[in-house]
């Protein structure tokens, strides 16, 4: 009987204790996490900040979940990882733990700024259900609050504080709103929204010391010298992987914990998904991070049948997300990439939500159309489409989602979407048709 | 959005549920789902929609109202209405 030891108690772990179970019925299977809260929707704590959805909910299993699976649950910490002796010391339970075959899911934190002031309370990231809870219940009673940082998760805070009636500063490095994704007019979709709903935008403006009194937020000074009252200050400017147990095990890593197409690491019984891990892409030669929910699932499940010895190479799709930026629903497949400018990047990290394949910069035209709240930008390849961001409606988001991930030969429509005579949504609809006709449309990745 | 337009998506939305209750289901894209569960939550016969989309199966249980709760509410657009004899080609 083999035994599984999962760390990690996120969607990677979670899917590749189901795919181990699926291969392999008699299994031992253990997963650890450092989280008392276990296994829950941690791209849902959005919606539990602004109340759309209450705390308990955010539980896709159950305990009788883990039962039918027979996946044992422990709540702790891992201390230390010896790989030649297959074991892992743990923090609470005193016996080292054996193992024949290792996952490492343990993903990724928020990124915390080397700022004056950090340690405040009334200094929040979100992280965690934990992080959720405690901006919640700061939101009760601040009337004011500081955001720092460039993404999406800085976004899902803003609205959060909107919700419960907080007066939002947002402070964006650069002069507009998540360059290294969106393009101009789309960061300022995003910043009129904002503003409509009583955000106060500071562009070009960063934190230079977080301001307290006995030991709480009282404002934030920014290099330029200004004073901002607030009671909160959020800092969300990235993620990084949690580095710590496999560097000191010895095991390889650059940026994430290096595994290869299937999911291994330097050591042959050790495995890595999700966020911690940097994961070889034979397509483009390289290792890779992700901090999608969906790939992340996707890798736990590849690795999870990899590790029961099913060898499953883990292709990676078009990266997609779906999210929303002030209120817009916004989706974001293949490479949608803005070239960078020095000194612009609110992120230090990659952030939650996001895919570096975004940011590679497409040898592509352009074609737009659409006004303030229905968007869509498509990069245009010689013979591909290979990116699109659509804000608003979303009625094309699911064909493009599968034209570009196919590679869908677009030669008969290229010159239609690029001149821009006929509205782009209707050459596509009618391409969509004939297309998914003639191929059927492919079952999502899942 | 002014009285017209407010009418006029109800409307659409009607039209749209009333099409659905004549030959449709539920149709989850699972690559879009995080599982935050707001669809289990509002749906008012306590289907886990959540579930569903966690397995990728169209809900296809006869008590499903197709009231389209759960398609309204999704924040990331996952679930959508099929007409039935449409299905398995997705």
């Amino acid at each position: 009987m083999r035994r599984y030891v999962i760390v990690g108690t996120g969607v990677a772990g979670i899917a590749a204790a189901e795919a181990i179970r699926e291969a392999d019925p008699q299994a031992r299977i253990l997963l650890i996490g450092d989280e008392p809260e276990g296994y829950y929707s941690r791209p849902g704590l959005a919606y539990y900040l602004t109340d759309e959805v209450p705390e308990k909910q955010l539980f896709p299993w159950r305990a009788r979940d883990f039962r039918r699976l027979g996946i044992n649950l422990w709540h702790d910490r891992v201390v230390a990882l010896d790989p030649r002796g297959h074991r892992l010391k743990l923090q609470r339970h005193s016996e080292p733990v054996p193992y024949d075959r290792l996952l490492l899911a343990t993903g990724s934190v928020a990124v915390r700024p080397d700022l004056p002031g950090v340690d405040l309370q009334g200094v929040v990231k979100l992280d965690t259900l934990a992080d959720a809870r405690r901006i919640r219940q700061l939101a009760r009673k601040a009337k004011a609050a500081v955001v720092i940082g460039g993404g999406i998760t800085a976004l899902e805070i803003v609205e959060g504080l909107l919700h419960h009636k907080v007066q939002v500063h947002y402070l964006l490095r650069g002069d507009r709103y998540w360059r290294r994704v969106l393009d101009e007019q789309e960061s300022r979709i995003v910043e009129r929204r904002l503003s409509e709903r009583g955000v106060r935008l500071h562009y070009r403006t960063q934190a230079a010391e977080i301001m307290g009194r006995r030991g709480r937020v009282t404002g934030v000074r920014t290099t330029d010298g200004r004073v901002i009252p607030a009671q909160m200050v959020a800092i969300a400017v990235g993620v990084r992987p949690r580095l710590a147990l496999p560097r000191a095990a010895g095991l390889r890593t650059e940026r994430g914990v290096l595994a290869d197409e299937y999911l291994r690491t330097s050591d042959e019984d050790i495995f890595a998904a999700g966020d911690v891990a940097q994961v070889y892409d034979p397509r483009v030669g390289a290792s890779v991070l992700d901090d999608l929910w969906s790939v992340a699932r996707a890798q736990g499940r590849a690795a999870g049948y990899n590790m029961a010895g099913w060898k499953t190479p883990c292709r990676r799709g078009t990266p997609l997300n779906v999210t929303r930026l002030a209120g817009l629903t916004t989706t974001i497949v293949g490479q949608v990439g803005q070239p960078a400018r020095d000194g612009e990047d609110d992120l230090v990290g990659i952030i939650r939500g996001d895919s570096e394949v975004w940011r590679s910069i497409p040898d592509a035209i352009v074609a737009q159309e659409g006004f303030s709240v229905n968007r869509l930008r498509l990069m245009v390849g010689k013979k591909h489409l290979l990116g699109a961001v659509l804000m608003g409606d979303q009625t094309l988001s699911r064909p493009l989602y599968h034209l570009i991930d196919a590679q869908a030969d677009i030669t008969p429509i290229r010159e239609r979407l690029i001149q821009g005579r006929e509205p782009v949504a209707e050459v596509l609809a009618e391409f969509w048709i004939q297309w998914s006709r003639q191929h059927g449309t492919q079952k999502p990745q899942s | 959005m002014d009285w017209k337009a407010r009418l006029a998506r109800w409307f659409r939305q009607e039209a749209k549920r009333h099409e659905a209750m004549v030959a449709g289901y539920v149709v989850p894209d699972p690559i879009r789902c995080v599982q935050c569960g707001i669809c289990s939550y509002h749906c008012p016969i306590g289907i886990d929609v959540r579930r569903h989309a966690w397995e990728g199966q169209p809900v296809v249980e006869s008590y499903c109202l197709t009231c389209g709760e759960c398609v309204a509410r999704c924040p990331r657009g996952v679930l959508r209405f099929e007409r039935s004899d449409l299905l398995p080609a997705d």
